[in-house]
């Protein structure tokens, strides 16, 4: 029986990947286990393994394809004895029950949307771009509407369009998992809780049929429309860049949180002199390697993290993350680190941070750094946590203040370690001082809340040995 | 060389069966082994010949009713215990042959036996013990002992009655579903310990055949999974019709004599009472078919008594899977068929959804029936829900007057800051047959408005359906 490989799940929030890659042609022989092709999505790269054995009879969705929707048929594999040409030609013309999703099923993506219809005057994207509103939602569409211009029908049960205007999201921009795509109650709660709709990007055939504006990301206003901005510069003074996955996303999640995570913020300044001095002991005392080289390199990095994780298990409250139902509090300290990488960034979470030594955190960083830039990390390293450490000290920078990235509750803004003139015992003194500020969201953690977090870091950082037990 | 398959099932009973006939259907090798009766407890001790019984009990109801309905019937009508049996038996029979037809269709193999999985894709099947009523071994057509290997292994191998310590039945004077199905006289008087459906089927049956019934229910509620204002009108009911309802009570010692015995009943309310009775039923639940299996040896995670899955049938070893009673609570036999199917379907790579348990609708079938889909009153309310809850009685209603049945009560639960259908509930004529149309409603998400907007057909039980919805929102017409 031929076997159907489908486009996987990478995690659980995934909808749809590009296929990067085939690694093997259609006619190659495979087995389990057998790489058959890369996947990307917007912040990593995975391959489809075989689980069958077999001839790759057909490959359905081409190498280069983006945005393929999880579970759509991308390949079939002929097991032993079958002819894979009949098997290729039956899965061709979806005639195979075993392809059921292929033609039957309508595509799980929202449909198109091109210009509105003629007797709904493009109100919604003009008074969008009349007023940025802060509302987190500007112009909620009465449902079904989108889709009317193509005649199509948005596909959704009654709680689910429902529940989709009472929390002001278009339902045409949430994604359907029902039975073909259907959106049900469980879609829009996953899109009310995510901040977003889920809302697809903007098609490009949308942008350049000269709509007035994008698809708006349903839930968030939407700023300036794309011909505004461009018609602010004077045309062939700038090149278009086209957004990325990656680019995509950091734009929809950073708008998210803005629009809506209360962020407030509480800077202040570390002592460096004691934990510089240890460090130096530290990494002095790392074996080496028959290369000379250093079994470990402890940077001032690894210390805030392990810092602000012991911080977080001695303020407990401020361990947690906000749902609209309950408070997750965690038991243990994840930490996600930004990691700038070409095109963007990425934040790999370092697990139970709080259990780790110091050793063990600056080796776990290097690698995290190094598959970062590969675009190597898996789902499951860089999702969770419960905060994160961005640290831009080494450009220089004194003090600055992060976004959170969502469901964080915190973030930490890292800046560099630097002699300045403070007062100690009445009289002007030197130290080595790194400022540090905390975003905090505030439905989660308040005001005394947080400078208790961070008090506690400065605490252990001003004595590192502390950290050392 | 073993016979090699795609997929072998062990048990044939309606998750079973049903789960080979969509593996055939989707292009796997199948076979079902089967140590007893095809179509399992379901259609050979359970759902099917009670529902045989209880028809000929609403017949005779009808009978000894007549002159209710303006008819004169003249002479003795009484029940012939031997017939009634013999048609509920039939009826089994008939079904039990149908599935054997099922098998052959889709080209499944049937293996007759008692499997044990030695290892993952391989079973070993012995010839099994004589069935129950002693009918033919092995039927025709079918494979025998021997060693099988399959890719994949589902267990379906359902459940059998609980056996509390003092309550042992002896199948002469403490029966359990399978005496109670076949009895060789009619007792004159009956104590059924237990009130969930099995209990409250039989002494709905015996009681409308003449038989002085006593239940006893150890919780404070008779059918205690049901909404507690549908459970009351229920023992109301049960009540008038001469059935005596202990609950909160407890049976504590059973005193076996020739052709009786004497039950002490801890009431609950520090009294103890005794009670002679011809025969008892022991109804306190079923238990899942976990043994005998080979699955301990093999490290497959239990779970109270059932085999521990993933909402898909995977259990914790790779390439068995378990479905129905034996892969846990609810033990229905609608919900072992689902989970078959959805156990295939996940095999094969077709990403069904995990069954939301919350909609598998209950049915019993006693006189008045009851049926019930969702969470309870109570439940919703411990879910944290504001509800909107929705009432409408049977009086009201046109055709449950006309067909002389004013008793019951359609109940229906809204979560008030959203609209949805929470839970319904039911008892009286007919309303097992109702419930189906709360369940397609819930299964599609709809809200109190598209019901409320939905025309029902006049006249019909079903327009209280629609009536309790609108009482919900205030809207109701007919009270």
């Amino acid at each position: 029986m031929p076997a159907n490989i489908l486009m996987p799940a990478l995690s659980p929030t995934m909808e749809k990947g590009n296929l990067a890659k085939w690694l093997k042609k259609e006619g190659d022989k495979v087995s389990s286990g057998d790489v058959l092709a890369e996947i990307e999505t917007d912040k990593a790269t995975m391959e489809v393994e075989a689980v069958d054995e077999g001839i790759l009879a057909k490959i359905v969705v081409p190498e280069g394809t983006a945005d393929v929707p999880v579970n759509e048929l991308i390949a079939v594999i002929a097991s032993d004895g079958e002819d894979p040409k009949a098997v290729a030609a039956s899965a061709g013309t979806g005639g195979a029950a075993a392809a059921p999703a292929k033609s039957e099923a309508p595509k799980a993506e929202p449909p198109k949307k091109t210009e509105p219809p003629q007797d709904a005057p493009a109100s919604a994207p003009a008074e969008a771009k009349a007023s940025p509103a802060p509302q987190p939602v500007a112009q909620p569409q009465p449902a079904g509407k989108p889709a009317a211009g193509e005649g199509g029908r948005v596909f959704a049960s009654p709680l689910a369009r429902r529940l989709a205007r009472e929390g002001g999201l278009d339902i045409a921009a949430i994604q359907g998992s029902g039975p073909h795509g259907r959106i049900v109650e469980r879609d829009v709660k996953a899109a009310l809780v995510g901040g977003t709709a889920k809302a697809a990007p903007a098609q490009p055939a949308a942008a350049q049929a000269a709509a007035p504006a994008p698809a708006p990301e349903a839930a968030l206003a939407t700023g300036p429309s794309d011909e505004a901005v461009k018609k602010l510069f004077e045309p062939g003074s700038y090149e278009e860049v086209p957004h990325d996955q990656m680019r995509k996303i950091i734009a929809r999640r950073l708008v998210e949180s803005k629009q809506t995570v209360p962020h407030f913020y509480l800077t202040v300044d570390c002592e460096l002199d004691a934990l510089l001095a240890l460090r130096e002991q530290i990494n002095k005392a790392a074996p080496t390697d028959k290369d000379g080289k250093p079994a470990y390199k402890i940077s001032v990095n690894d210390f805030v993290i392990k810092a602000l994780a012991l911080a977080l298990m001695r303020v407990p409250e401020a361990n947690v993350a906000w749902t609209e139902s309950v408070m997750l509090k965690f038991k243990q300290a994840d930490v996600g680190v930004a990691v700038s990488i070409p095109g963007g960034l990425i934040t790999p979470v370092v697990r139970k941070a709080e259990t780790k030594s110091l050793s063990t955190i600056s080796n776990e960083m290097k690698d995290y750094a190094a598959r970062a830039r590969t675009r190597k990390l898996k789902p499951e390293e860089y999702q969770g946590g419960s905060t994160a450490v961005s640290n831009l000290g080494m450009f220089g920078i004194k003090d600055f203040a992060a976004v959170i990235n969502p469901p964080h509750a915190t973030i930490l803004a890292v800046g560099a370690g630097e002699k300045r003139v403070v007062v100690k015992n009445d009289a002007p003194a030197i130290a080595t001082i790194m400022s540090v500020t905390l975003s905090t969201d505030h439905r989660a953690v308040d005001g005394a809340l947080g400078a208790e977090l961070i008090s506690a870091f400065k605490q252990l950082i001003e004595n590192p040995m502390g950290m050392l037990v | 060389m073993a016979d090699q398959y795609d997929i072998i099932v062990i048990g044939g009973g309606p998750g079973g069966y049903v789960a080979a006939i969509r593996a055939a259907q989707l292009g796997f090798k199948t076979a079902v082994v089967e140590r007893e009766h095809l179509g399992g407890i379901c259609l050979n001790w359970g759902c099917i010949p009670t529902k045989a019984l209880l028809r000929s009990a609403e017949i005779y109801h009808y009978a000894t009713h007549a002159k209710d309905y303006g008819l004169v019937l003249e002479g003795t009508i009484r029940p012939d215990p031997a017939a009634v049996v013999k048609r509920s038996r039939g009826v089994s029979t008939q079904l039990n042959n149908g599935v054997a037809f099922l098998m052959k269709k889709n080209k499944i193999d049937v293996i007759w036996g008692q499997a044990t999985v030695t290892k993952p894709g391989e079973i070993v099947v012995k010839d099994a013990a004589k069935p129950r009523d002693g009918t033919a071994a092995a039927p025709k057509g079918t494979k025998g002992a021997g060693t099988y290997a399959a890719k994949h292994i589902i267990v379906a191998t359902g459940a059998r009655p609980r056996v509390l310590p003092g309550l042992e039945p002896d199948g002469k004077l403490v029966w359990t579903y399978f005496e109670a199905m076949v009895p060789e006289t009619m007792p004159k008087s009956l104590l059924v310990v237990g009130s969930g459906a099995i209990g409250i089927e039989f002494a709905s049956f015996y009681r409308t055949l003449g038989a002085e019934v006593t239940v006893v229910e150890v919780l404070p509620q008779i059918l205690p999974v049901e909404d507690a204002e549908i459970a009351a009108l229920a023992r109301k009911r049960f009540e008038k019709q001469g059935i005596k309802v202990m609950t909160g009570a407890k049976v504590t010692k059973l005193d076996k004599k020739a052709d009786s015995v004497t039950a002490t009943i801890d009431d609950g309310k520090g009294g103890t009472q005794s009670l002679t009775v011809d025969r008892v039923i022991s109804a306190v639940g079923v238990v899942g078919n976990v043994e005998n299996l080979g699955l301990e040896a093999l490290g497959v995670t239990l779970d109270r008594g059932t085999i521990k899955t993933d909402g898909f049938g995977k259990t914790s070893v790779a390439g068995i899977y378990a479905i129905g009673d034996v892969a846990g609570p609810p033990m229905l036999a609608h919900k072992a068929e689902h989970e078959g199917v959805i156990c295939v379907e996940a095999i094969k790579g077709l990403h069904p959804h995990a069954m939301d348990k919350l909609m598998i609708p209950g049915c019993t079938y006693c006189h008045p029936q009851i049926a019930s889909v969702g969470l309870t009153e109570a439940k919703a309310k411990e879910a944290g829900y504001d509800i909107r809850v929705g009432r409408f009685p049977f009086i009201g209603n046109g055709k449950a007057i006309a067909l002389g049945e004013p008793d019951g009560l359609v109940k229906t639960i809204f979560d008030r800051k959203t609209g949805k259908l929470l839970g319904a509930h039911m008892v009286g004529a007919e309303v097992t047959e109702l419930i189906q149309g709360f369940v397609i409603a819930m299964n599609l998400e709809t809200t109190e408005e598209e019901l409320i907007n939905a025309v029902f057909p006049h006249p019909t039980l079903s327009e209280m359906m629609h009536e309790s919805v609108m009482d919900a929102y205030g809207r109701v017409i007919h009270t």
